[in-house]
């Protein structure tokens, strides 16, 4: 007799019951059973975000929190310094920042959320980076910061022009908060952690909540009637629209910052004069690139006609030659935009901005142009 | 006549033209559709091959040909509008009719009840 093969259980969020309940279609990612639509439809849904306001379960990723040993902030600032080349110690109490964490190469083992708590530094990472990142913390920040993943707290992301009118209905404070602000509020009586922040290019705010406390928010937010629940689909298709990176697809640890045109991330303390100047990991190589250059750079991609490419299409100079000059690692339907968008990576000696380059797609090159991002403008509340 | 593939088409046999499509449960499981590409009038597709793609927003699909045969007419409000798949999907959102060249390949479809409790 053969035993059958038991696959690995994929975990759940404190919102599984939440999303089977409204009929989400479950499937696996990054170890967890996750929605990736509701009855309603990827295209509904990412066009009713844009219009009114989305509910996204992202309980899956990681929330750490990097504590000073020796109670000074700035300790734990200093020490992350050296992973990640953003201005840790400028950041002030009740601030985040997009960070990426770099490897002695130079290259992007994670894009995170860096924010003051006050006492202590919280990291949101992204969920198949969450062990791997964990290690790379304690092994490098051990003797500054004590390392604390918080697995009991569920993060709900609510985005939208409507998102702080739904919100607010809660908690009124939070009308009053700007973009990348983030702050302690009771909402139903339990304590969260808002910032204003998002992954779709639309105003917005990440809600961290205790686990058994996550489910009776879910519901009170969708009571307002301009809230739904989004799946992953529609996440990824906003987020492409909005030229922000997917973590495995767009970055990997194979690109730097520069590669990635995610520079602006580095402020001048960290760069070449700076009074920070480097000091973290693969400095050499990002410092250098900053100066000279990247061999190849990321790329929005506009399509002409209507089929989609898709990540891993390989792009070339013209129709015929065998030569590829690059490779789409996302692209698909843009719901908002209407057409076929993408980003990729292009060899920066082949190509210039506005160029019409072309990408194989079942055997057929299709053209498509070499754009800015993002594709649909970000309406942050930065005022 | 109406039959059904274990891939998820439909033919509507009408002597020995069949009309071929995706089921209801086919588009549902796919999603909104947003691309759809159809084989040429006068092709000659063998039964297994792909002959059409469709595209969802999350994902590229095969449409294989049912049964191997020549390419009669295409859909094209389907190519303008992928929508109308989704909307009617055992109507005006029909893919392509083909001249069956081997009728005996008929005979292992499923019927509309055997379907129906294949998917069930």
């Amino acid at each position: 007799m053969s035993e059958a093969r038991q696959p690995i259980p994929l975990l759940r969020t404190p919102l599984h019951k939440f999303h089977v309940e409204r009929g989400a279609r479950l499937v696996p990612f990054a170890g967890y059973e996750m929605p990736v639509q509701y009855p309603t439809g990827i295209l509904t849904e990412h066009l009713h975000t844009r219009a009114a306001a989305g509910l996204f379960d992202v309980s899956h990723m990681g929330q750490i929190a990097a504590r000073p040993v020796s109670g000074q902030l700035e300790d734990a600032a200093r020490a992350l310094e050296r992973l990640v080349p953003i201005d840790v110690i400028g950041l002030a109490h009740g601030r985040q920042r997009y960070a990426l964490l770099t490897n002695e190469a130079g290259g992007v083992l994670d894009d995170v959320m860096v924010a003051n708590r006050g006492d202590h530094l919280l990291l949101v990472v992204n969920a198949a980076c969450k062990a791997a990142d964990l290690a790379h913390l304690r092994q490098h920040l051990g003797k500054a910061c004590k390392i604390d993943p918080l697995p009991d707290r569920a993060l709900i992301a609510l985005q939208g022009p409507l998102a702080q009118a739904a919100l607010a209905g809660l908690a009124p404070g939070v009308a009053a908060m700007h973009f990348m602000e983030v702050r302690p509020v009771s909402i139903l009586g339990a304590d969260c952690e808002i910032s204003r922040s998002g992954y779709t290019g639309e105003d917005g705010f990440e809600i961290s909540v205790a686990a058994d406390r996550a489910e009776p928010l879910a519901r009170a937010l969708c009571e307002d009637s301009s809230v739904m629940p989004i799946g992953l689909g529609a996440r990824d298709t906003l987020r492409l629209e909005a030229g922000l990176c997917l973590y495995g697809s767009d970055l990997d640890s194979t690109t730097t910052p520069v590669m990635a045109a995610l520079e602006w991330t580095i402020p001048k303390v960290r760069r070449a004069g700076g009074s920070r100047a480097g000091g973290f990991l693969g400095a050499e190589v990002v410092l250098r690139q900053l100066s000279e250059g990247a061999p190849r750079r990321r790329v929005g991609l506009q399509v002409e006609g209507r089929a989609p490419v898709r990540g891993g299409a390989k792009l070339y100079v013209d129709e015929i030659s065998a030569n590829t000059i690059g490779l789409v690692t996302s692209g698909g339907f843009a719901p908002t935009a209407q057409a076929p968008i993408a980003m990729g990576y292009v060899d920066n000696e082949l190509v210039t901005a506005g160029q019409r380059i072309f990408a194989e797609v079942r055997g057929k090159r299709i053209a498509l142009r070499i754009c800015d991002l993002p594709f649909v403008a970000h309406r942050y509340k930065h005022n | 006549m109406l039959k059904f593939t274990e891939d998820h088409e439909w033919l509507r046999i009408e002597g020995d033209i069949a009309t071929v499509g995706i089921t209801y449960y086919a588009q549902d499981q796919l999603g909104d559709l947003v691309f759809v590409e159809l084989p040429a009038p006068g092709a000659t597709p063998e039964k297994g091959a792909a002959a059409a793609v469709v595209e969802s927003v999350k994902a590229a699909s095969d449409v294989y040909a049912p049964v191997s045969g020549e390419i009669t007419e295409i859909n094209q409000a389907i190519v303008d509008e992928p929508a109308l798949v989704n909307r009617d999907p055992m109507g005006k959102g029909w893919f392509f009719k083909i001249k069956i060249s081997d009728p005996s390949q008929l005979d292992p479809l499923l019927d509309e009840k055997a379907y129906q409790a294949m998917i069930a």
